[in-house]
């Protein structure tokens, strides 16, 4: 605990020699990690430049609202209108909570289950790698017809999607098998469980954080494709609604808030991964 | 602990410490079956320190893991004080060539690994003092990737030290360090024999590895691994590396050279002179 080596620093400005926040992270880390205030402007700027530009060039071209609304207009959109959107985001929260909670934890069982039996994996991998190239969104009408209109089909489908994900992500991380670790835990007397617990599962701690965000980005993914197909609530349904009444300011309002939900996932996931995964380097 | 200083004491009269009778362990392979090691039979008396030296592929790492309990023999038996060894046992600590710290915990967890796994209280004094010997006092914050290859392979010493075992068995424990670090070592592992008197088995691929830290030198012939011949090492303790620049040592480490190279050629039916048996690491 003694060493400051090991602390980051925050250096500001030099040109050379940054040091990360997020020095020596993990694989799942090394995406996107801020490392400067420097690149936090520049970020912003880039922003300010893109925005601002749009407007300025929409307003030039007198580019009607129905093609494409002024960024301004859809702030006040946003700001005007997201009563009316609230309780749907409410909803797609919903679906994907649950959904992806019960695809996440079914993908986790399983690939820790089933990488304990070679044999039973290469029997049922074709068959998960069937689930995950397969979109679930195609699925969608026939879960409709089965379950109605209701939150079922939409959790069933986020759950369908994002549970191979999570599982096959989870099994490559479990397939690691470090022998050596494994038969210096049996070498104290270890039984299957403690192995499992003490040694492969924090060993595939870095996979499952991968296969976790993957997995709920496209939970979020199908649970609004879901809401699209049918069903009157959800933001994907806000999306063909408005788009239907050619309202195209709040279409892009929900377009942004579906944006910021999925960076809200990355993030979270990025931070799970750098605080509980961080030693592999 | 105390029962092998007294097993020195009383010398070849009492019972050995660790008994293997006719080793004889067969792998199936694809290709077929495998005879590792064919009717080993070893005494090693308590406090012994014993080094097994051999052509690679002789079936060293079998013969050792027999030993630990980590495999399991086609016949014959392995005896620790007199009752067979069928499983790991408490009684014996292994240092394999890998460290095998988990990436995940810092020092002090990674040493406290094999006390989770068995489920009793570390002596905490008697592990700091390992640790401060081998140089390691105020590491405990570190995790394994901030420590250098030779700190890793100290830790996993005092790992297998930690929990007082009567036997120490090494897996060429200090064949991936370069020479200097290597010599460090050995006289590491000598200064805490002299005060814990531990059994050592050693496997090691270094002839001067052996003859610096043993009292006996097994020479293992090739495949199948059989006893070809034993060898008293003579000389005072504690050893000194002037020691290993005598006329004596230079006589024993030809001998037991010669004598691996010859099992090399029978293995190979042809002359091989210019194959180092102890290979430069």
């Amino acid at each position: 605990m003694s060493e400051t080596d090991a602390i980051p620093e925050f250096k500001r400005g030099g040109a050379t020699g940054e040091v990360g926040i997020s020095g020596g992270m993990s694989a799942l880390a090394a995406g996107p990690g801020i490392r400067s205030l420097r690149e936090v402007l520049a970020i912003v700027l880039v922003a300010v430049v893109i925005i601002g530009g749009t407007e300025l060039l929409l307003n030039l071209f007198q580019v009607p609202q129905y093609v494409l609304p002024k960024p301004s207009e859809i702030a006040v959109a946003l700001v005007t209108d997201f009563h009316l959107i609230l309780p749907h985001l409410g909803h797609t929260l919903v679906e994907l909570l649950s959904g992806f909670a019960i695809g996440a934890t079914i993908g986790l069982i399983l690939a820790a289950v089933i990488t304990q039996f070679p044999f039973a994996e290469k029997i049922i991998t074709p068959y998960i790698l069937l689930l995950v190239t397969t979109p679930m969104l195609a699925l969608v009408p026939l879960l409709i017809l089965r379950f109605g209109f209701g939150y079922e089909p939409r959790i069933i489908a986020v759950a369908l999607a994002s549970g191979p994900m999570v599982m096959i992500n989870a099994a490559t991380g479990f397939r690691r098998v470090d022998s050596g670790k494994i038969a210096l835990a049996r070498s104290y007397g270890a039984s299957t469980l403690q192995i499992f617990w003490k040694v492969r599962a924090p060993m595939a701690l870095p996979m499952i954080f991968v296969g976790l965000m993957v997995g709920s980005i496209f939970g979020l993914l199908t649970a609004v494709g879901a809401e699209m197909v049918g069903g009157g609530f959800g933001l994907g349904n806000r999306l063909t609604s408005y788009s239907s009444m050619i309202q195209m300011p709040q279409f892009f309002a929900v377009v942004l808030i579906l944006s910021l939900l999925g960076i809200l996932i990355y993030v979270l996931f990025f931070l799970l991964g750098k605080k509980f995964a961080s030693w592999e380097a | 602990m105390g029962a092998n200083r007294e097993g020195r004491l009383s010398g070849a009269a009492s019972q050995p410490k660790l008994r293997v009778r006719d080793a004889t362990k067969v792998y199936n392979t694809r290709s077929g079956d495998l005879l590792a090691i064919d009717s080993c039979s070893l005494d090693i008396r308590a406090g012994e320190i014993v080094s097994i030296v051999g052509p690679s592929g002789c079936g060293k790492t079998t013969l050792l893991w027999s030993m630990s309990g980590l495999h399991k023999l086609t016949s014959g038996q392995v005896l620790l004080d007199g009752a067979p060894v069928d499983g790991p046992s408490p009684e014996i600590g292994m240092v394999f060539q890998d460290a095998n710290l988990l990436p995940w915990r810092n020092l002090d967890a990674n040493i406290n690994f094999p006390f989770e796994i068995k489920g009793t209280k570390p002596d905490r004094a008697w592990i700091d003092d390992l640790l401060q010997r081998v140089g390691l006092g105020g590491f405990g914050g570190r995790f394994p990737r901030e420590l250098s290859g030779g700190m890793q392979q100290r830790a996993a010493l005092v790992r297998a030290l930690s929990f007082k075992p009567s036997v120490l068995l090494m897996d060429e424990p200090f064949g991936a360090l370069d020479a200097f670090t290597r010599e460090e070592m050995n006289q590491m592992v000598e200064e805490i024999w002299l005060d814990t008197r531990t059994t050592i088995v050693l496997i090691t691929h270094s002839i001067e590895e052996a003859i610096f830290l043993s009292d006996r030198i097994v020479v293992m012939s090739a495949r199948p691994g059989r006893v070809a011949s034993i060898h008293e090492v003579p000389f005072p303790r504690p050893r000194s590396l002037e020691i290993m620049a005598t006329r004596e040592v230079f006589d024993l480490t030809n001998t037991i050279k010669m004598e691996i190279i010859g099992e090399q050629q029978s293995r190979y039916a042809r002359p091989s002179i210019a194959q180092p048996a102890q290979p430069s690491v």
